[in-house]
């Protein structure tokens, strides 16, 4: 039935934690009472009125880390394959291993002194 | 290595004999496990809801909860009760799509990483090749629920933290990844029964904690930091943010975020307990035991003892590293957001990458203490 045994259950899985969501939340809608008035319904600023809304142009200065975070996220998943196989690969793989790492620190280093991960 | 009970094995064969055609009585056990652990999870939030509040009152010289049933054991579900009644309010402004949605995506990947946790030899939902790598790839997607959550309620609050909470688990996504991949190294498999095996047999010293001390505490402050406990409560941080991307939220929808947060923490720690405690394993090699006490490891009545306590050891493991969140809890002081980001990028990301090639170094030097 499924070429990757034992993946069945992941797809099974999938759709019984897909319910616990589904069920919670239309339990609450079935019991909970629904009274509706616009002063509710405002968004919260600390008892003020709210000052404009929060959906504007907006300086995302995690933007940088995201970046970086890409470019590493990315290299541990190259380097999974390389973990797993390495009791047979032996010592070429170390030094293969050792100049991809070697490269990425540089380009963190590189990051880190053009301050994209300063927080400023 | 024993095999240990199959549970499975003989449920489907049991079914088989009372005249059950193999097809179904395999789909008669599927939705088993699952349904049982799913159980699991939803008690070990009440436990470890119930843990958190007693731990703290006890650290900050207070009872605590003492009237909801015997010790305030029963408080957690009065919460949980009081949640579901609560009135579901989205704001005016909102997105009302994605508003629903941010806490929908944040706890289905948390209670999916359940799959691959295992209690014992057999005790696990399915031990697929990627094993761990599958949760590595499931706790990448509870950001993007966060930020949904964040940027849907239109509120500032909401969005700031919201985009803590994401840029603080990316931040700490790499450090985790690496530090499992040392494991992964040693173990020669992604499969977390395989991790367990490597480490069992020796008692203690055969533990990864020993050979992986760093690797370690890598991973568990990096997992502190994505299950946004105290010292890494940034994305809602009261006294700044309110309550960050849960600000708007009410009723079963704050209550999701609740139960994912602690489901987080639960398998966490579980994770822990497999990746550097052990697993299942006993701290006293059990052959040993079994040998001293002259019987076979294979007698079925030791092995429902070995599987039991089996499970009994991994929970005890996983709470007493709940237990150390707790505590932390109330002992370290929140960090600022720029002191967490430099941890992680400036501290962690490169310990965790000398760690991974030293790993690497030490099994081509000492094959035989690294799983050759």
């Amino acid at each position: 039935m499924f070429v990757l045994s034992g993946y069945e259950y992941l797809l099974g899985f999938l759709l019984v934690c897909s319910l616990v969501p589904a069920l919670a939340l239309s339990a609450s809608k079935l019991l909970r009472p629904s009274t509706r008035g616009p002063e509710r319904r405002t968004t919260y600023e600390s008892g003020m009125e709210p000052v404009g809304g929060a959906w504007i142009q907006f300086n995302i200065r995690y933007y940088m880390f995201a970046l970086v975070f890409v470019i590493f996220d990315v290299e541990t998943v190259f380097l999974y394959p390389w973990a797993v196989a390495f009791h047979r690969l032996g010592l070429l793989a170390f030094v293969e291993a050792l100049i991809f790492i070697a490269i990425l620190v540089i380009g963190l280093v590189y990051a880190w002194r053009k301050g994209a991960l300063e927080w400023s | 290595m024993n095999q240990g009970i199959d549970l499975q094995g003989s449920f489907v064969q049991a079914l088989i004999d009372l005249g059950i055609p193999a097809g179904s009585a395999k789909a008669l056990w599927l939705p088993l496990p699952m349904v049982l652990m799913l159980i699991a999870a939803t008690v070990s939030i009440f436990v470890v809801v119930w843990l958190e509040r007693k731990i703290s009152a006890a650290a900050q010289q207070r009872i605590g909860p003492e009237y909801a049933g015997p010790l305030g054991t029963l408080q957690a579900v009065a919460d949980g009760m009081k949640l579901v009644f609560k009135e579901d309010i989205i704001p005016a402004k909102s997105d009302p799509l994605l508003f629903t949605l941010g806490p929908v995506i944040v706890v289905i990947p948390v209670l999916l990483s359940f799959l691959i946790v295992p209690f014992g030899q057999n005790l696990v939902i399915t031990d697929i090749g990627v094993g761990i790598f599958l949760w590595i790839a499931l706790s990448s997607i509870a950001p993007i629920g966060l930020l949904m959550a964040g940027y849907s309620s239109n509120n500032k609050y909401s969005l700031l933290g919201g985009l803590r909470a994401a840029a603080q688990s990316i931040s700490y996504e790499i450090p985790m990844a690496l530090a499992v991949l040392a494991v992964v190294m040693m173990s020669n498999s992604l499969s977390t029964i395989d991790i367990v095996q490597q480490q069992s047999g020796h008692g203690v010293i055969g533990w990864n904690i020993i050979r992986q001390p760093v690797g370690f505490l890598i991973f568990w402050i990096a997992a502190l930091a994505e299950c946004e406990r105290l010292p890494f409560d940034l994305p809602e941080a009261e006294e700044e943010l309110v309550a960050g991307y849960q600000t708007e939220y009410t009723g079963m929808k704050f209550g999701l975020f609740y139960v994912g947060s602690y489901v987080n923490l639960v398998l966490s720690a579980l994770l822990v307990a497999i990746l550097y405690l052990g697993g299942w394993d006993f701290p006293i090699p059990i052959e040993m035991l079994a040998n001293w006490l002259g019987v076979s490891e294979t007698t079925p009545w030791l092995q429902i003892i070995m599987a039991s306590l089996g499970v009994m050891m991994t929970l005890f493991k996983a709470y007493l590293l709940v237990f150390i969140a707790i505590l932390m809890r109330w002992t370290v002081p929140r960090v600022r957001i720029d002191q967490l980001l430099d941890f992680g990028w400036k501290f962690l990301l490169p310990v965790s990458l000398v760690n991974l090639l030293l790993t690497a170094g030490l099994k081509l030097a000492l094959p035989f203490a690294f799983g050759g």
